[in-house]
Protein backbone atom coordinates (compact mmCIF):
# COMPACT_ATOMS: atom_id res chain seq x y z
CA UNK A 1 0.00 0.00 0.00
CA UNK A 2 2.96 2.45 0.99
CA UNK A 3 4.27 2.33 -2.41
CA UNK A 4 1.97 3.51 -4.49
CA UNK A 5 1.27 6.40 -2.06
CA UNK A 6 5.24 7.22 -2.36
CA UNK A 7 5.01 7.62 -6.27
CA UNK A 8 1.79 9.87 -5.91
CA UNK A 9 3.81 12.02 -4.12
CA UNK A 10 6.51 12.22 -6.05
CA UNK A 11 4.35 12.93 -9.00
CA UNK A 12 2.75 15.64 -7.43
CA UNK A 13 6.45 17.05 -5.77
CA UNK A 14 7.73 16.87 -9.67
CA UNK A 15 4.14 19.18 -10.11
CA UNK A 16 5.02 21.65 -8.01
CA UNK A 17 8.11 21.71 -8.46
CA UNK A 18 7.61 23.03 -12.31
CA UNK A 19 4.94 25.28 -11.17
CA UNK A 20 7.33 27.13 -8.54
CA UNK A 21 9.27 29.45 -11.25
CA UNK A 22 5.43 30.69 -12.56
CA UNK A 23 4.12 31.09 -9.28
CA UNK A 24 7.82 33.07 -8.45
CA UNK A 25 7.55 35.16 -11.40
CA UNK A 26 3.78 36.17 -11.59
CA UNK A 27 4.76 37.02 -7.78
CA UNK A 28 8.03 39.23 -8.98
CA UNK A 29 6.09 41.06 -11.53
CA UNK A 30 3.20 41.70 -8.64
CA UNK A 31 5.95 43.26 -6.44
CA UNK A 32 7.27 45.49 -9.04
CA UNK A 33 10.09 43.37 -9.21
CA UNK A 34 10.17 42.44 -12.23
CA UNK A 35 12.06 45.60 -13.99
CA UNK A 36 10.55 48.56 -16.08
CA UNK A 37 9.38 45.76 -18.55
CA UNK A 38 7.70 43.20 -16.70
CA UNK A 39 6.21 41.34 -20.03
CA UNK A 40 9.24 40.78 -21.59
CA UNK A 41 10.94 39.58 -18.19
CA UNK A 42 7.94 36.80 -18.10
CA UNK A 43 8.29 36.07 -21.92
CA UNK A 44 11.64 35.76 -21.47
CA UNK A 45 11.88 33.60 -18.53
CA UNK A 46 9.14 31.17 -19.31
CA UNK A 47 10.47 30.68 -23.00
CA UNK A 48 13.91 29.52 -21.16
CA UNK A 49 11.65 27.64 -18.77
CA UNK A 50 10.32 25.66 -21.42
CA UNK A 51 13.37 24.71 -22.92
CA UNK A 52 14.46 23.47 -19.57
CA UNK A 53 11.32 21.46 -19.49
CA UNK A 54 11.75 19.96 -23.20
CA UNK A 55 15.51 19.21 -22.22
CA UNK A 56 14.53 17.25 -18.41
CA UNK A 57 11.38 15.24 -20.81
CA UNK A 58 14.07 14.20 -23.18
CA UNK A 59 16.66 12.89 -20.31
CA UNK A 60 14.18 10.87 -18.81
CA UNK A 61 14.75 8.27 -21.19
CA UNK A 62 18.60 8.18 -20.65
CA UNK A 63 18.10 8.45 -17.10
CA UNK A 64 16.15 5.39 -16.71
CA UNK A 65 18.61 3.19 -18.69
CA UNK A 66 21.14 4.54 -16.73
CA UNK A 67 19.43 3.77 -13.27
CA UNK A 68 16.68 2.04 -13.76
CA UNK A 69 14.58 4.29 -11.17
CA UNK A 70 10.68 3.71 -11.60
CA UNK A 71 10.50 7.32 -10.94
CA UNK A 72 11.75 9.21 -14.04
CA UNK A 73 9.52 7.04 -16.60
CA UNK A 74 6.36 7.68 -14.01
CA UNK A 75 6.71 11.97 -15.15
CA UNK A 76 7.50 11.64 -18.52
CA UNK A 77 4.22 12.67 -19.71
CA UNK A 78 3.48 15.81 -16.57
CA UNK A 79 7.09 16.92 -18.16
CA UNK A 80 6.32 16.74 -21.54
CA UNK A 81 2.76 18.71 -20.92
CA UNK A 82 4.89 20.89 -18.85
CA UNK A 83 6.55 21.92 -21.87
CA UNK A 84 3.50 22.30 -23.42
CA UNK A 85 2.25 24.56 -20.99
CA UNK A 86 4.99 26.56 -20.95
CA UNK A 87 5.39 26.93 -24.39
CA UNK A 88 1.91 28.00 -24.89
CA UNK A 89 2.32 30.81 -21.88
CA UNK A 90 5.52 32.08 -23.95
CA UNK A 91 3.51 32.37 -26.63
CA UNK A 92 0.48 34.09 -24.74
CA UNK A 93 3.20 36.57 -23.41
CA UNK A 94 4.66 37.70 -26.63
CA UNK A 95 0.90 38.07 -28.22
CA UNK A 96 -0.61 39.79 -25.07
CA UNK A 97 2.25 41.83 -23.13
CA UNK A 98 4.95 42.73 -26.38
CA UNK A 99 2.12 43.09 -29.25
CA UNK A 100 -1.01 44.25 -27.12
CA UNK A 101 -3.27 41.49 -28.67
CA UNK A 102 -2.42 43.84 -31.99
CA UNK A 103 -4.30 40.84 -33.88
CA UNK A 104 -2.88 42.51 -37.26
CA UNK A 105 0.21 42.81 -36.54
CA UNK A 106 0.64 39.14 -34.80
CA UNK A 107 -0.35 38.14 -37.85
CA UNK A 108 1.97 39.43 -39.68
CA UNK A 109 4.82 38.86 -37.52
CA UNK A 110 4.08 35.20 -37.69
CA UNK A 111 3.86 35.56 -41.67
CA UNK A 112 7.35 37.66 -41.60
CA UNK A 113 9.55 36.26 -38.72
CA UNK A 114 11.26 33.38 -39.00
CA UNK A 115 12.26 33.28 -35.63
CA UNK A 116 8.59 33.01 -35.19
CA UNK A 117 7.77 30.59 -37.86
CA UNK A 118 10.08 28.50 -36.43
CA UNK A 119 8.95 29.03 -32.77
CA UNK A 120 4.83 28.40 -34.03
CA UNK A 121 5.84 25.22 -35.53
CA UNK A 122 7.38 23.72 -32.81
CA UNK A 123 4.65 24.66 -30.17
CA UNK A 124 2.05 23.22 -32.77
CA UNK A 125 4.13 20.27 -32.50
CA UNK A 126 3.91 19.82 -29.15
CA UNK A 127 0.36 20.49 -28.91
CA UNK A 128 0.26 17.52 -31.59
CA UNK A 129 2.13 15.68 -28.85
CA UNK A 130 0.35 17.17 -25.71
CA UNK A 131 -2.79 15.97 -27.52
CA UNK A 132 -1.76 12.06 -28.25
CA UNK A 133 0.06 11.82 -24.80
CA UNK A 134 -3.11 10.29 -23.09
CA UNK A 135 -3.77 6.36 -22.89
CA UNK A 136 -6.85 6.47 -25.42
CA UNK A 137 -4.41 8.29 -27.71
CA UNK A 138 -1.74 5.40 -27.10
CA UNK A 139 -3.71 2.42 -27.18
CA UNK A 140 -5.35 3.93 -30.17
CA UNK A 141 -1.99 5.08 -32.07
CA UNK A 142 -0.58 1.80 -31.44
CA UNK A 143 3.14 0.98 -33.51
CA UNK A 144 2.58 4.29 -34.85
CA UNK A 145 2.61 5.81 -31.43
CA UNK A 146 6.52 5.87 -30.94
CA UNK A 147 7.68 7.35 -34.35
CA UNK A 148 5.29 10.20 -33.37
CA UNK A 149 6.81 11.26 -30.23
CA UNK A 150 10.04 11.21 -31.58
CA UNK A 151 8.85 14.42 -33.35
CA UNK A 152 9.97 15.55 -29.62
CA UNK A 153 13.94 15.03 -31.08
CA UNK A 154 12.66 17.59 -34.00
CA UNK A 155 10.52 20.17 -31.75
CA UNK A 156 13.94 20.20 -30.09
CA UNK A 157 15.98 21.23 -32.65
CA UNK A 158 13.53 23.70 -34.14
CA UNK A 159 13.35 25.56 -30.13
CA UNK A 160 17.28 25.84 -30.65
CA UNK A 161 17.05 27.50 -33.67
CA UNK A 162 14.03 29.90 -32.46
CA UNK A 163 16.58 30.67 -29.74
CA UNK A 164 19.36 31.13 -32.09
CA UNK A 165 17.79 33.55 -33.99
CA UNK A 166 16.93 36.08 -31.26
CA UNK A 167 20.67 36.00 -29.79
CA UNK A 168 21.95 39.47 -30.46
CA UNK A 169 25.84 39.91 -29.19
CA UNK A 170 26.88 36.67 -27.23
CA UNK A 171 26.02 33.07 -28.13
CA UNK A 172 27.41 31.83 -24.67
CA UNK A 173 24.28 30.77 -22.86
CA UNK A 174 22.88 29.77 -26.23
CA UNK A 175 25.76 27.67 -26.68
CA UNK A 176 25.00 26.14 -23.39
CA UNK A 177 21.61 24.89 -23.80
CA UNK A 178 22.95 23.69 -27.31
CA UNK A 179 25.92 21.60 -25.56
CA UNK A 180 23.04 20.16 -22.97
CA UNK A 181 20.97 19.00 -25.94
CA UNK A 182 23.30 17.61 -28.15
CA UNK A 183 24.46 15.90 -24.87
CA UNK A 184 21.04 14.25 -24.28
CA UNK A 185 20.72 13.54 -27.69
CA UNK A 186 23.91 12.11 -28.01
CA UNK A 187 22.64 9.22 -25.33
CA UNK A 188 20.11 7.97 -27.81
CA UNK A 189 22.98 7.23 -30.50
CA UNK A 190 22.20 3.28 -30.97
CA UNK A 191 26.16 2.54 -29.42
CA UNK A 192 25.39 5.14 -26.72
CA UNK A 193 22.04 3.87 -25.60
CA UNK A 194 23.55 0.24 -25.47
CA UNK A 195 26.23 1.54 -23.35
CA UNK A 196 24.03 2.75 -20.40
CA UNK A 197 22.68 -0.06 -19.22
CA UNK A 198 26.22 -1.26 -18.80
CA UNK A 199 27.34 1.98 -17.10
CA UNK A 200 24.60 0.94 -14.38
CA UNK A 201 25.68 -2.35 -13.92
CA UNK A 202 29.64 -1.16 -13.23
CA UNK A 203 28.33 1.42 -10.84
CA UNK A 204 26.27 -1.07 -8.69
CA UNK A 205 29.50 -3.91 -8.86
CA UNK A 206 31.97 -1.81 -7.68
CA UNK B 1 3.14 58.74 -42.53
CA UNK B 2 4.41 61.22 -44.95
CA UNK B 3 7.79 62.25 -44.59
CA UNK B 4 8.46 66.08 -44.30
CA UNK B 5 11.16 67.85 -46.38
CA UNK B 6 12.76 70.38 -44.29
CA UNK B 7 12.38 74.17 -45.02
CA UNK B 8 15.43 75.90 -46.48
CA UNK B 9 14.85 78.30 -43.48
CA UNK B 10 15.55 75.09 -41.01
CA UNK B 11 19.04 74.18 -39.34
CA UNK B 12 22.10 74.11 -41.59
CA UNK B 13 25.34 72.28 -40.29
CA UNK B 14 26.46 76.54 -39.80
CA UNK B 15 23.79 76.60 -37.06
CA UNK B 16 26.12 75.68 -34.81
CA UNK B 17 25.18 78.29 -31.22
CA UNK B 18 22.88 76.41 -29.89
CA UNK B 19 20.74 79.37 -28.01
CA UNK B 20 20.20 81.35 -31.17
CA UNK B 21 18.59 77.95 -32.79
CA UNK B 22 16.56 76.80 -29.60
CA UNK B 23 15.13 80.77 -29.05
CA UNK B 24 14.01 80.02 -33.00
CA UNK B 25 12.77 76.28 -32.68
CA UNK B 26 9.12 77.04 -31.65
CA UNK B 27 8.94 73.22 -30.36
CA UNK B 28 11.82 73.88 -27.79
CA UNK B 29 10.23 76.91 -26.58
CA UNK B 30 8.02 75.49 -23.52
CA UNK B 31 11.32 74.30 -22.06
CA UNK B 32 13.04 77.16 -22.04
CA UNK B 33 11.90 78.56 -18.57
CA UNK B 34 14.14 76.56 -16.54
CA UNK B 35 17.10 79.10 -18.20
CA UNK B 36 19.37 80.43 -15.43
CA UNK B 37 16.66 79.76 -12.90
CA UNK B 38 16.91 76.19 -12.24
CA UNK B 39 14.68 73.36 -11.57
CA UNK B 40 12.27 75.92 -9.83
CA UNK B 41 10.88 77.75 -12.15
CA UNK B 42 10.71 74.74 -14.21
CA UNK B 43 8.37 73.53 -11.91
CA UNK B 44 5.04 73.67 -13.91
CA UNK B 45 6.82 73.13 -16.99
CA UNK B 46 7.91 69.76 -16.12
CA UNK B 47 6.20 67.89 -13.68
CA UNK B 48 8.86 65.64 -12.36
CA UNK B 49 11.46 67.99 -12.59
CA UNK B 50 13.07 67.01 -9.36
CA UNK B 51 15.43 64.33 -8.72
CA UNK B 52 15.57 64.42 -4.83
CA UNK B 53 14.95 60.66 -5.11
CA UNK B 54 17.89 60.11 -7.43
CA UNK B 55 20.70 58.95 -5.55
CA UNK B 56 23.98 60.46 -5.40
CA UNK B 57 26.82 59.38 -7.51
CA UNK B 58 30.57 59.83 -6.55
CA UNK B 59 31.57 62.62 -9.09
CA UNK B 60 34.68 64.23 -9.05
CA UNK B 61 34.49 67.85 -7.80
CA UNK B 62 35.53 69.67 -11.22
CA UNK B 63 32.40 67.55 -12.77
CA UNK B 64 29.53 68.06 -9.61
CA UNK B 65 31.10 72.11 -10.39
CA UNK B 66 30.06 71.54 -13.73
CA UNK B 67 26.26 70.36 -13.13
CA UNK B 68 25.83 73.09 -10.35
CA UNK B 69 26.63 75.15 -13.53
CA UNK B 70 24.15 73.57 -15.76
CA UNK B 71 21.58 75.49 -18.38
CA UNK B 72 18.70 72.73 -17.03
CA UNK B 73 15.84 72.09 -19.27
CA UNK B 74 17.92 73.37 -22.43
CA UNK B 75 15.54 70.99 -24.85
CA UNK B 76 12.36 69.63 -23.41
CA UNK B 77 9.99 66.94 -25.44
CA UNK B 78 7.20 69.20 -27.15
CA UNK B 79 4.64 66.84 -25.26
CA UNK B 80 5.84 65.99 -21.59
CA UNK B 81 2.75 64.16 -20.84
CA UNK B 82 3.06 62.04 -23.23
CA UNK B 83 6.90 61.81 -23.04
CA UNK B 84 7.77 61.23 -19.48
CA UNK B 85 10.59 60.98 -18.31
CA UNK B 86 11.39 57.21 -17.16
CA UNK B 87 12.13 56.96 -13.25
CA UNK B 88 15.97 57.07 -12.69
CA UNK B 89 16.01 53.62 -11.75
CA UNK B 90 14.88 52.11 -14.88
CA UNK B 91 17.04 53.88 -16.60
CA UNK B 92 19.80 53.13 -14.64
CA UNK B 93 19.25 49.13 -14.31
CA UNK B 94 17.36 47.96 -17.66
CA UNK B 95 19.76 48.85 -20.89
CA UNK B 96 21.94 47.89 -23.42
CA UNK B 97 25.90 47.65 -22.42
CA UNK B 98 27.34 44.69 -24.21
CA UNK B 99 30.97 45.16 -22.47
CA UNK B 100 28.76 43.96 -19.48
CA UNK B 101 27.14 40.93 -20.15
CA UNK B 102 23.44 40.47 -22.80
CA UNK B 103 21.19 40.39 -19.92
CA UNK B 104 19.53 43.96 -19.74
CA UNK B 105 20.26 43.96 -15.48
CA UNK B 106 23.94 43.01 -16.45
CA UNK B 107 25.26 46.39 -16.95
CA UNK B 108 23.68 47.76 -13.50
CA UNK B 109 25.09 44.62 -11.81
CA UNK B 110 28.82 44.65 -13.47
CA UNK B 111 29.42 47.77 -14.60
CA UNK B 112 30.46 48.96 -10.53
CA UNK B 113 34.07 47.41 -11.82
CA UNK B 114 34.37 50.27 -14.01
CA UNK B 115 37.50 52.90 -13.45
CA UNK B 116 36.31 55.91 -14.73
CA UNK B 117 38.71 58.49 -12.82
CA UNK B 118 41.00 59.74 -14.59
CA UNK B 119 39.54 59.16 -17.51
CA UNK B 120 41.14 60.44 -21.01
CA UNK B 121 40.06 60.97 -24.33
CA UNK B 122 42.11 60.48 -27.48
CA UNK B 123 41.25 62.40 -30.63
CA UNK B 124 43.18 62.34 -33.67
CA UNK B 125 42.61 61.24 -37.31
CA UNK B 126 41.68 64.49 -39.75
CA UNK B 127 42.29 67.18 -36.80
CA UNK B 128 45.03 69.98 -36.51
CA UNK B 129 44.88 70.21 -32.83
CA UNK B 130 44.32 66.00 -31.80
CA UNK B 131 46.27 64.49 -28.61
CA UNK B 132 45.28 62.63 -25.54
CA UNK B 133 42.91 65.00 -23.59
CA UNK B 134 41.74 64.60 -20.04
CA UNK B 135 38.08 64.26 -19.82
CA UNK B 136 38.05 67.55 -17.47
CA UNK B 137 39.37 69.41 -20.03
CA UNK B 138 37.34 68.05 -22.89
CA UNK B 139 34.20 69.52 -20.67
CA UNK B 140 35.67 72.59 -19.43
CA UNK B 141 35.19 74.84 -22.06
CA UNK B 142 31.11 73.92 -23.01
CA UNK B 143 28.53 74.79 -20.44
CA UNK B 144 26.50 71.87 -19.44
CA UNK B 145 23.16 71.70 -20.99
CA UNK B 146 20.13 69.77 -20.06
CA UNK B 147 18.55 67.50 -22.79
CA UNK B 148 15.49 65.43 -22.16
CA UNK B 149 15.50 62.93 -25.45
CA UNK B 150 13.39 60.08 -26.88
CA UNK B 151 15.58 57.16 -26.77
CA UNK B 152 14.63 54.45 -29.25
CA UNK B 153 16.46 51.25 -28.76
CA UNK B 154 16.95 48.80 -32.03
CA UNK B 155 15.11 46.57 -29.95
CA UNK B 156 11.65 48.50 -29.92
CA UNK B 157 11.28 49.34 -26.77
CA UNK B 158 11.92 53.24 -25.66
CA UNK B 159 12.45 55.35 -23.05
CA UNK B 160 12.59 59.36 -21.92
CA UNK B 161 16.03 60.41 -20.22
CA UNK B 162 16.98 63.64 -18.87
CA UNK B 163 20.68 63.55 -20.53
CA UNK B 164 23.27 66.39 -19.04
CA UNK B 165 26.45 67.15 -21.57
CA UNK B 166 27.51 69.47 -23.90
CA UNK B 167 26.89 69.41 -28.07
CA UNK B 168 29.50 67.54 -29.50
CA UNK B 169 30.18 70.19 -32.35
CA UNK B 170 31.81 72.11 -29.59
CA UNK B 171 34.65 69.29 -29.06
CA UNK B 172 35.43 69.05 -33.06
CA UNK B 173 35.24 72.47 -33.64
CA UNK B 174 38.13 72.39 -30.88
CA UNK B 175 39.81 69.88 -32.57
CA UNK B 176 39.84 71.95 -36.00
CA UNK B 177 39.46 69.61 -38.51
CA UNK B 178 40.68 69.30 -41.35
CA UNK B 179 39.64 69.71 -45.00
CA UNK B 180 39.29 66.04 -45.53
CA UNK B 181 37.07 65.39 -42.30
CA UNK B 182 34.12 63.98 -43.49
CA UNK B 183 32.97 61.15 -40.75
CA UNK B 184 33.79 61.08 -36.84
CA UNK B 185 34.46 57.53 -35.61
CA UNK B 186 34.09 56.48 -31.82
CA UNK B 187 36.01 53.65 -30.04
CA UNK B 188 34.89 52.48 -26.70
CA UNK B 189 37.72 50.97 -23.51
CA UNK B 190 38.76 47.69 -24.18
CA UNK B 191 39.62 46.36 -20.76
CA UNK B 192 38.34 42.77 -20.36
CA UNK B 193 39.49 43.08 -16.43
CA UNK B 194 36.56 45.55 -15.80
CA UNK B 195 34.57 44.61 -18.42
CA UNK B 196 33.05 41.23 -17.94
CA UNK B 197 31.19 40.89 -21.39
CA UNK B 198 34.35 41.70 -23.05
CA UNK B 199 35.98 38.40 -21.21
CA UNK B 200 33.28 36.13 -23.04
CA UNK B 201 34.72 33.83 -25.84
CA UNK B 202 31.09 33.72 -26.99
CA UNK B 203 30.71 37.22 -27.73
CA UNK B 204 29.70 37.90 -31.44
CA UNK B 205 31.10 41.92 -31.08
CA UNK B 206 34.29 42.16 -32.31
CA UNK B 207 35.94 44.86 -29.34
CA UNK B 208 36.41 47.75 -29.55
CA UNK B 209 33.02 48.79 -29.99
CA UNK B 210 33.09 51.40 -32.46
CA UNK B 211 30.02 53.55 -33.93
CA UNK B 212 30.42 56.96 -36.55
CA UNK B 213 28.84 59.55 -37.64
CA UNK B 214 28.96 61.91 -40.65
CA UNK B 215 30.25 65.13 -39.69
CA UNK B 216 27.45 66.93 -40.27
CA UNK B 217 25.51 64.89 -38.20
CA UNK B 218 28.28 65.00 -35.64
CA UNK B 219 27.52 68.77 -36.20
CA UNK B 220 23.94 69.25 -35.51
CA UNK B 221 23.01 71.12 -32.25
CA UNK B 222 21.07 67.89 -31.10
CA UNK B 223 23.82 65.96 -31.29
CA UNK B 224 25.93 65.74 -27.99
CA UNK B 225 28.90 64.06 -25.52
CA UNK B 226 26.95 63.38 -22.26
CA UNK B 227 28.75 63.40 -18.87
CA UNK B 228 25.78 63.02 -16.69
CA UNK B 229 21.85 62.18 -16.13
CA UNK B 230 18.95 63.05 -14.33
CA UNK B 231 20.81 65.86 -12.39
CA UNK B 232 24.33 63.81 -11.56
CA UNK B 233 27.05 62.32 -13.22
CA UNK B 234 26.20 59.17 -15.51
CA UNK B 235 25.84 56.10 -13.85
CA UNK B 236 28.99 53.72 -15.12
CA UNK B 237 26.38 51.34 -16.63
CA UNK B 238 25.19 54.09 -18.90
CA UNK B 239 28.21 54.98 -20.42
CA UNK B 240 30.04 56.72 -17.91
CA UNK B 241 32.01 59.16 -17.88
CA UNK B 242 31.61 59.98 -21.64
CA UNK B 243 28.92 59.11 -24.05
CA UNK B 244 27.02 60.03 -27.25
CA UNK B 245 23.62 60.61 -27.36
CA UNK B 246 22.02 61.02 -31.16
CA UNK B 247 18.61 61.48 -30.08
CA UNK B 248 16.90 60.35 -33.87
CA UNK B 249 19.25 57.39 -34.17
CA UNK B 250 18.57 53.92 -32.42
CA UNK B 251 20.34 53.56 -29.53
CA UNK B 252 23.16 51.38 -30.32
CA UNK B 253 24.63 54.37 -32.01
CA UNK B 254 24.86 56.53 -28.82
CA UNK B 255 28.01 55.01 -28.11
CA UNK B 256 29.37 54.98 -24.19
CA UNK B 257 32.12 54.88 -22.24
CA UNK B 258 34.28 56.46 -25.33
CA UNK B 259 38.20 56.42 -24.88
CA UNK B 260 38.44 57.66 -28.76
CA UNK B 261 37.34 60.22 -31.39
CA UNK B 262 38.86 59.87 -34.59
CA UNK B 263 38.06 62.66 -37.32
CA UNK B 264 37.81 60.81 -40.71
CA UNK B 265 37.65 60.88 -44.52
CA UNK B 266 36.45 56.94 -44.98
CA UNK B 267 32.99 56.36 -43.56
CA UNK B 268 33.87 53.71 -40.48
CA UNK B 269 32.10 50.75 -40.27
CA UNK B 270 30.15 50.46 -37.21
CA UNK B 271 29.99 47.38 -34.92
CA UNK B 272 26.66 46.37 -35.39
CA UNK B 273 27.11 46.72 -39.41
CA UNK B 274 30.25 44.29 -39.14
CA UNK B 275 27.94 41.99 -37.02
CA UNK B 276 25.04 42.04 -39.27
CA UNK B 277 24.94 44.28 -42.03
CA UNK B 278 21.60 43.08 -43.28
CA UNK B 279 20.03 44.05 -40.30
CA UNK B 280 22.18 47.31 -39.09
CA UNK B 281 23.03 50.02 -41.12
CA UNK B 282 25.52 53.19 -40.94
CA UNK B 283 23.06 55.43 -40.22
CA UNK B 284 20.39 53.25 -38.10
CA UNK B 285 17.83 56.42 -38.14
CA UNK B 286 14.79 55.62 -36.32
CA UNK B 287 12.42 55.02 -39.18
CA UNK B 288 8.85 53.50 -38.84
CA UNK B 289 8.62 52.32 -42.21
CA UNK B 290 12.14 50.23 -42.32
CA UNK B 291 11.84 47.00 -40.65
CA UNK B 292 14.54 45.11 -38.45
CA UNK B 293 14.56 41.77 -40.40
CA UNK B 294 13.23 40.08 -37.35
CA UNK B 295 10.62 42.12 -35.59
CA UNK B 296 8.88 45.47 -36.54
CA UNK B 297 9.78 49.27 -36.34
CA UNK B 298 6.23 50.30 -36.41
CA UNK B 299 5.91 50.52 -32.95
CA UNK B 300 7.88 50.68 -29.35
CA UNK B 301 7.29 49.70 -26.48
CA UNK B 302 7.45 53.12 -23.72
CA UNK B 303 9.31 51.91 -20.95
CA UNK B 304 8.27 51.42 -17.75
CA UNK B 305 5.38 49.24 -18.62
CA UNK B 306 2.67 47.31 -16.75
CA UNK B 307 1.68 43.59 -17.98
CA UNK B 308 -1.55 44.68 -19.40
CA UNK B 309 -0.84 48.23 -20.77
CA UNK B 310 2.44 47.50 -23.12
CA UNK B 311 2.27 51.23 -23.47
CA UNK B 312 2.85 50.45 -27.28
CA UNK B 313 2.89 53.84 -29.28
CA UNK B 314 3.89 54.70 -33.08
CA UNK B 315 7.34 55.13 -33.64
CA UNK B 316 7.83 58.46 -35.31
CA UNK B 317 10.02 59.51 -38.23
CA UNK B 318 13.52 60.29 -36.43
CA UNK B 319 12.22 59.18 -33.40
CA UNK B 320 10.33 62.77 -33.25
CA UNK B 321 12.82 64.80 -34.31
CA UNK B 322 11.99 65.11 -37.75
CA UNK B 323 11.52 68.66 -38.08
CA UNK B 324 15.65 69.03 -36.80
CA UNK B 325 17.22 66.42 -38.63
CA UNK B 326 15.46 65.38 -42.12
CA UNK B 327 17.04 67.89 -44.31
CA UNK B 328 20.56 65.71 -43.06
CA UNK B 329 18.98 63.08 -45.59
CA UNK B 330 17.06 64.88 -48.48
CA UNK B 331 17.30 62.99 -51.08
CA UNK B 332 18.52 60.00 -49.43
CA UNK B 333 16.99 56.42 -50.28
CA UNK B 334 16.16 55.49 -46.47
CA UNK B 335 15.54 52.19 -47.18
CA UNK B 336 18.48 51.94 -49.11
CA UNK B 337 20.90 53.74 -46.26
CA UNK B 338 19.07 51.87 -43.20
Amino acid sequence: MAAPKIWLLWRVGVFLAALTPLLFWSWQVANNAAGPEPGRYLLLNIGIGGLWMLLLTLSLTPLTKLTRWKGFALIRRQLGLWTLAYATLHMLSYALFILGLNWALLGSEIVKRPYIIVGMIALIGLAVLGATSNKWSMRKLGKRWKPLHKFSYAILGLVLLHFFWVVRADMGEWAMYAAIAALIMATRLPPVARTLPKLRYRFSHT
Amino acid sequence: MLIKIAKPSDLHESDVTPESIYLSRRRFMGGMAGLGAGLALSGNVHANADYSDVPDGDAPPWLKEKISDTQWRAITPSNPEKDKIAPFDDASGYNNFFEFGTDKGDPARYAGSLETQPWSVVIDGEVNNGGRFALEDIAKPSQFEERIYRLRCVEAWSMVIPWLGIPLADIIKRADPTSKAKYVRFETLVDPEQMRGQRSSFSIIDWPYVEGLRLDEAMHPLTIMAMGMYGRELPNQNGAPLRLVVPWKYGFKSIKSIVRISLTEEQPVNSWQKIASDEYGFYANVNPKVDHPRWSQATERRLPNSLFSPNTIETRMFNGYEDEVAELYAGMDLRKHY
